[in-house]
């Protein structure tokens, strides 16, 4: 099969621009990624987006990304999954690349979340949920994530603070990103003072909403001189899985099998285990995902990622680092946006470009973005070209 | 305003009616087209009890659109006795403290209101804990 390389890669902070549009935000990390990528044409725009008909008041962003991008001629349009929208963008870009259609690909995913503000916007976010059965009995996406945290306490007996080492260990991650929304550390007395969202839910358990745009090129590996090709990265496994949209349709909620089984199959056709990889981005909306993302891809049995979490096996330096670059967490969760981000700090590690970060000898990472409690599991393996 | 959307499931909100499988007699709720277990065709009605348990919980404080002033509100994922769970709040709770495996029986009480100036009032299931009295 065709090898798909990553070819350039583009990203703005992720925060609350209040005074930049959907349209310039894309435009921004579209000229970045093309910048990276010396100029590369792409023939596809492929964009991850959720909340733009509802919040923006925006469909067909395709055309209009495009457009404000300067980008004619080429064949554009949406990708939805909720929060998994930037990742599908990406993994349709893959596939365009890899089927010989589309030589080269340009992927962004936005979100532009500020653009309403009040319990509309919680309304919104939860339409990735079920409208008649979820949504209308008053549910939310936190309180969902706090029905599998209850859920989880109560099987695994795990203490409730041990969820506090993944917040930690985000935000330490995220003071050395530039991009990151939240560049501060916090102490273990800031996560158990913070206010119960949904209860056992903290704030310091949910990752902020923001504004943010993320871009990626693909292109074919013989298309490229192998001088450049040096610095690239393959894309060698992809895969999306779906599970029962709602919670309540689920035989076991706690086994985030969809998460389980992307993972599976994405490896194998990396060739690999997932215990070869480096590092993993995994989905940390909430902790709880986080913990039941690790379990579920066999990083840890079944209740027990928290006690491995204790250990520091999950930070930089640990046997499997995770949201290196800080997270959903601490970067900021800009919904359609936040695979791309994932896709872009990746790259970053395996081109040795993360700074204080740098997870050392990076060659290959696992990257999974979920929309919903893992309603949604999109999951690619990136590896260093030499 | 949403009058078709909410009027087409008012059987589901007000008398949690589902249905049962004619291949494979699963119970289903909610509805859907085609059997969860078996892919068959799923059609025939069936009208479940309403008693089961907390499989889980959580109290939210803040909550979206049109349930703004009813928090603090705790919703729940209740199993039903006949198998499949739902996602409904919980109500008439006094000073008890819920517990995962708690009994419960639906009710039918206000959910919300449709957020629009008219006001449109949504009626539908909760649940209460066992053995308040009669429904
Ligand atoms: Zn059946």
């Amino acid at each position: 099969m065709t090898e798909v390389v990553i070819a350039g890669i583009g990203q703005v902070p992720v925060g609350e621009h209040w005074d930049i549009s959907m349209r310039s935000l894309a435009a921004r990390a579209i000229l970045a990624a093309r910048k990276d990528a010396n100029g590369l044409k792409p023939q596809a725009l492929y964009v991850g987006n959720f909340l733009g008909p509802m919040v923006s008041h925006q469909s067909n962003l395709g055309t209009l990304l495009a457009q404000n991008a300067g980008l004619e001629g080429v064949e554009a349009f949406t990708i939805e999954a909720a929060g998994a929208s930037g990742a599908g963008a990406f993994r349709m870009g893959y596939l365009a690349v890899s089927s010989g259609y589309v030589d080269t690909a340009l992927v962004v995913g936005v979100e532009k979340y500020t653009d309403m503000i009040g319990p509309g916007l919680e309304h919104y976010i939860g339409m990735g949920m079920d409208y008649d059965y979820e949504l209308m009995q008053g549910i939310t996406t936190a309180s969902q994530a706090a029905l599998l945290m209850q859920r989880y306490l109560y099987e695994s007996k795990a203490p409730r603070e041990a969820f506090a080492e993944f917040s930690l260990s985000a935000h330490a991650n995220g003071a050395h990103n530039p991009y990151a929304m939240y560049r501060k550390a916090i102490k273990l007395e800031t996560y158990e003072r913070a206010e119960i969202v949904s209860s056992p839910l903290n704030m310091f358990d949910i990752a902020p909403y923001a504004d943010g745009a993320a871009a990626v090129i693909l292109t074919r590996s013989e298309l490229v001189r192998p001088s450049e090709l040096e610095k690239m990265v393959r894309v060698t496994g992809s895969s999306v899985v779906i599970d029962r949209l709602s919670l309540h349709d689920r035989p076991d909620p706690l086994a985030f099998e969809a998460a389980g089984l992307s993972v599976e199959q994405a490896c194998r056709q990396a060739g690999i285990l997932p215990k070869d990889v480096d590092f993993f981005e995994l989905s940390d909306a909430y902790s709880i995902f986080a913990v039941l993302s690790l379990e579920a891809a066999g990083f840890a049995k079944r209740g027990e990622a928290w006690k491995l979490a204790q250990s520091g096996a999950f930070r930089l330096k640990g046997e499997l680092p995770i949201s290196t670059m800080g997270g959903l967490k601490a970067r900021g969760n800009p919904l359609a946006a936040t695979g791309v981000y994932q896709v872009v700090e990746a790259v970053q590690q395996l081109r040795g470009q993360s700074g204080a970060n740098q997870v050392a000898g990076a060659r290959r990472a696992l990257v999974q973005s979920l929309g919903g409690p893992a309603s949604t599991a999109i999951t690619h393996v990136l590896e260093r070209c030499t | 305003m949403e009058i078709p959307r909410h009027w087409r499931i008012k059987s589901q909100r007000y008398g949690l009616v589902g249905e049962v499988c004619p291949h494979c007699e699963i119970k289903i709720f909610p509805p859907r087209d085609v059997c969860p277990n078996c892919g068959g065709e799923a059609k025939e009605e069936y009208i479940f009890s309403g008693r089961g348990e907390v499989y889980s919980f959580t109290s939210l404080y803040d909550g979206p659109a049109g349930f703004e002033e009813t928090t603090p509100y705790t919703v729940a994922l209740i199993k039903l006795e006949e198998g499949p769970v739902v996602t409904a709040q919980l109500t008439d709770l006094g000073d008890a403290s819920v517990e995962i495996g708690m009994p419960v029986e639906m009710v039918t009480r206000r959910i919300r209101s449709d957020g629009d100036e008219r006001g449109m009032l949504i009626y539908g299931y909760k649940f209460r804990p066992l053995g308040l009295g009669p429904r």
